[in-house]
C-alpha cells in the first residue's frame, strides 16, 4: 500500500536529478503534495507561491516558455477552482508546456471534507482543448505517469490520491499515455475504471468469477486522450460496461465512455460514480461506502447491466 | 531595430498609427477602437525606444519580452509589429475576419507576439514566470507588461505583484494604460484604484509615472526601469482613452464599437489626414 502523491513525489526528485529543466511551483500546499521532497533537493528550482492558484498556474505558464518543464502542485479542487480560466487560455489555447499536478483528488480526501475533496476535475479538463489528463491506478502508476507526463510536449494534468492504495500494477506493466490496459480478460462485461476504483473493479471481477460472470477490467490511466479502440472493443467483445470512477457522473469517466459506445457501438451501460452530490467530512473508506464507490456498488452494477444483455 | 529617441519622428509615428488603428477596426467592424489609441505612444516608445528585437527573426532568443495583457488593444499591437515589419502590412485589413491570424485579441499566431491575452488578469502572472525564468537561466533579456487600468481589478493581478516583489524581479516591468475609463464608466466609480501609486510602492515595487501621451516622460520613466535593484517596476502611464479623437476621448462608450464610415472621417480629418 503506498499513496499516489508519494510515488510522485519521489519521481519528481528523479525527474529534477535526471533533467535539469524541471522546475516546481507550489501554493502553498508542497508538504501535503509531497513537492517538499524536490524542495528539499533542489531548494533553487522550486518556489513556494503562496496562496494563489492563479497566479502559481500563470508563472508556471511563464517559465514554460523558454525550456523549462514546470510542475505546478496544488489539491485539484483549488488548482481547478481558481486557476481555471487561466488553464483554458494560458494553458492550453497558448498550447503551454505545463504539468499541472491535481492532487487530494476524491472523496478518500477524508477528514477535511466537501471543500477539498474535487469530484469534477476530469469533466472541467476534458473539455478543455489540448490538455492531457492522467489517472493512475496505484503508487508504482503515479511514477511512471510522472515520468510520461515530463516527456510530452504541451499542457499535462495528473490527479493524485490522499490515501495509500493497493498496488496493482507491477514495475514491468507497461505505461502509456492513452492507452488502457487489459488488467484482466473476460467475456460477459467490461468493467472501465480508473484511479483507486481499478483496485476495486479487480475485487468485483474476483467475486463476480465466482457466480459464473467473466469480467474483463480495463485501467483507464489516461482519461484524455480516452482510450477509444479499447472501449470499443469491449464493446463488441463483451456486449456490455461498467464504467467506475471517484468523480461525478456527469461529465465524468462514464460520461466520456458512454459518448465513445453511443456513437461506435452502442450497449448497455452502468455507471459507478458519485452521483451529482458534494462529499463530506468522514473516514476514507466510510466515504467510499456511503457514497457507494465500493467493490459491492460494482458487482451489483454489473449484475443489473449483465441482465440488460 | 534600431532605437534612437526621435520625438518629432515618433509623433509623426503615433499619428500614423492612430490612423491605421481606426481604418483596422473600420475594416473590421467590430474592435476596441479607446483602449487601442491610448496605449499609441507606449508601444511606439517600447518598439521603436526601448526594447531590443528583430523583426526578421521574432524567436531571437535575447530579445526583450513583452506580454499584452490587455489583450483587446490588439489593433495597437498589430499596427506597431507590422509597421515594425513582423509582417505585411496588407495583412492588418483581415484583422477579425474569418481565417485571418490577426484574431480579435491578442494572438500568438501573429510574428512579433510572444503570448495570446484576452481575458483580462492573466498577462502580470505569466509575465512574472518569465521575468522568473530569466533569471534562474541566467539569461539578459527584459520583460515588459502592458495592463490596462479597469484589468487592475482583477484579483490576479496583485498576486502576481506581491510574487514579483518577493522574487526580486527587478528584470520586470509593468506599464499601467491608465486612461480611467472602463467598457462602462470612470474606473474611479466603479471600482476605484487610487491611491494606485501608493497600492503599487506598498507591494514593493518601483513606481514611475508618465504623461502616458508624453514621449519625453515615457522615456524618463522607461530609462528609470531597473535603475533600482531588486524590485520590479511599474510605470503608471496617465492616458486619455480614446486619444486624439474629439469624439471618442474619455468616452466609454468607445471601449469596444467601431467607427462608421462618416465617424472614421472626421476622426481621420482630425487627425489631419484626407479620407477617401
Amino acid at each position: 500500500m503506498k499513496s499516489t502523491r508519494d510515488a510522485f513525489g519521489e519521481a519528481l526528485v528523479e525527474l529534477g536529478r535526471k533533467n535539469p529543466k524541471v522546475v516546481v511551483v507550489s501554493g502553498d500546499l508542497e508538504d501535503s503534495t509531497r513537492a517538499e521532497y524536490f524542495k528539499k533537493e533542489f531548494p533553487e528550482r522550486f518556489f513556494n507561491l503562496g496562496i494563489a492558484e492563479h497566479d502559481m498556474v500563470g508563472t508556471a505558464v511563464g517559465l514554460s516558455r523558454d525550456g523549462l518543464i514546470p510542475f505546478a502542485c496544488s489539491f485539484a479542487a483549488f488548482l481547478i477552482g481558481n486557476a481555471y480560466g487561466l488553464i483554458r487560455i494560458a494553458v492550453c489555447y497558448n498550447n503551454s508546456n505545463v504539468k499541472l499536478i491535481g492532487a487530494h483528488s476524491g472523496l478518500t480526501v477524508g477528514e477535511d471534507g466537501a471543500t477539498a475533496q474535487c469530484l469534477e476535475d476530469f469533466a472541467g479538463l476534458n473539455v478543455l482543448p489540448n490538455m492531457l489528463i492522467l489517472s493512475p491506478a496505484d503508487a508504482l502508476e503515479a511514477r511512471k505517469a510522472t515520468f510520461a507526463m515530463a516527456q510530452v510536449c504541451g499542457p499535462a494534468y495528473m490527479r493524485l490520491g490522499r490515501t495509500p492504495c493497493p498496488m496493482i500494477t507491477e514495475g514491468d506493466t507497461p505505461f502509456e499515455i492513452g492507452k488502457a490496459n487489459i488488467m484482466r480478460d473476460g467475456r460477459d462485461l467490461t468493467i472501465i475504471a480508473t484511479g483507486i476504483m481499478v483496485s476495486e473493479a479487480l475485487n468485483a471481477a474476483k467475486a463476480l468469477e465466482k457466480e459464473r460472470i467473466s469480467c474483463r477490467v480495463l485501467n483507464m490511466h489516461t482519461i484524455k486522450p480516452v482510450d477509444k479502440e479499447a472501449i470499443i472493443a469491449a464493446a463488441k467483445q463483451t456486449g456490455a460496461i461498467v464504467t467506475a470512477e471517484e468523480h461525478q457522473l456527469n461529465g465524468g469517466l462514464g460520461s466520456i465512455v458512454a459518448e465513445a459506445v453511443c456513437l461506435n457501438h452502442p450497449v448497455p451501460m452502468e455507471m459507478v460514480a458519485v452521483r451529482d452530490a458534494f462529499g463530506e467530512s468522514g473516514d476514507a473508506e466510510g466515504l467510499l461506502k456511503k457514497y457507494h464507490l465500493k467493490d459491492l456498488d460494482i458487482i451489483a452494477a454489473a449484475k443489473r447491466v449483465f441482465l440488460r444483455k | 531595430m534600431k532605437s534612437t529617441y526621435n520625438e518629432i519622428s515618433f509623433k509623426e509615428t503615433a499619428r500614423q498609427f492612430r490612423k491605421e488603428i481606426l481604418e483596422v477596426i473600420f475594416e473590421a467592424g467590430s474592435g476596441h477602437p479607446g483602449g487601442s489609441l491610448s496605449a499609441v505612444e507606449i508601444l511606439i516608445s517600447l518598439y521603436y525606444y526601448k526594447m531590443r528585437h528583430r523583426p526578421n527573426e521574432p524567436d531571437w532568443s535575447i530579445r526583450d519580452r513583452f506580454i499584452m495583457s490587455k489583450g483587446h488593444a490588439s489593433p495597437a499591437l498589430y499596427v506597431t509589429l507590422a509597421n515594425c515589419g513582423y509582417f505585411p502590412k496588407k495583412e492588418l485589413k483581415t484583422f477579425r475576419k474569418l481565417n485571418s491570424r490577426l484574431q480579435g485579441h491578442v494572438y500568438s499566431g501573429v510574428p512579433g507576439v510572444e503570448f495570446s491575452t484576452g481575458s483580462l488578469g492573466q498577462g502580470l502572472s505569466v509575465a512574472c514566470g518569465i521575468a522568473l525564468g530569466a533569471k534562474i537561466r541566467k539569461a539578459d533579456f527584459k520583460t515588459y507588461c502592458l495592463l490596462g487600468d479597469g484589468e487592475l481589478q482583477e484579483g490576479a493581478n496583485w498576486e502576481a505583484a506581491m510574487n514579483a516583489a518577493q522574487h526580486n524581479l527587478d528584470n520586470l516591468c509593468a506599464i499601467v494604460d491608465r486612461n480611467g475609463v472602463q467598457q462602462n464608466g470612470p474606473v474611479e466609480k466603479i471600482k476605484h484604484e487610487e491611491p494606485l501609486a501608493d497600492k503599487w510602492n506598498s507591494f514593493g515595487w518601483q513606481v514611475l509615472e508618465a504623461d502616458g501621451h508624453n514621449f519625453g516622460e515615457l522615456k524618463n520613466s522607461l530609462d528609470n526601469f531597473g535603475s533600482l535593484k531588486d524590485k520590479p517596476s511599474i510605470i503608471i502611464a496617465h492616458t486619455v482613452k480614446g486619444k486624439g479623437v474629439s469624439y471618442m476621448e474619455g468616452q466609454a462608450k468607445w471601449h469596444g464599437k467601431a467607427p462608421n464610415r462618416e465617424e472614421l472621417a472626421q476622426a481621420l480629418k482630425e487627425l489631419g489626414f484626407d479620407y477617401v
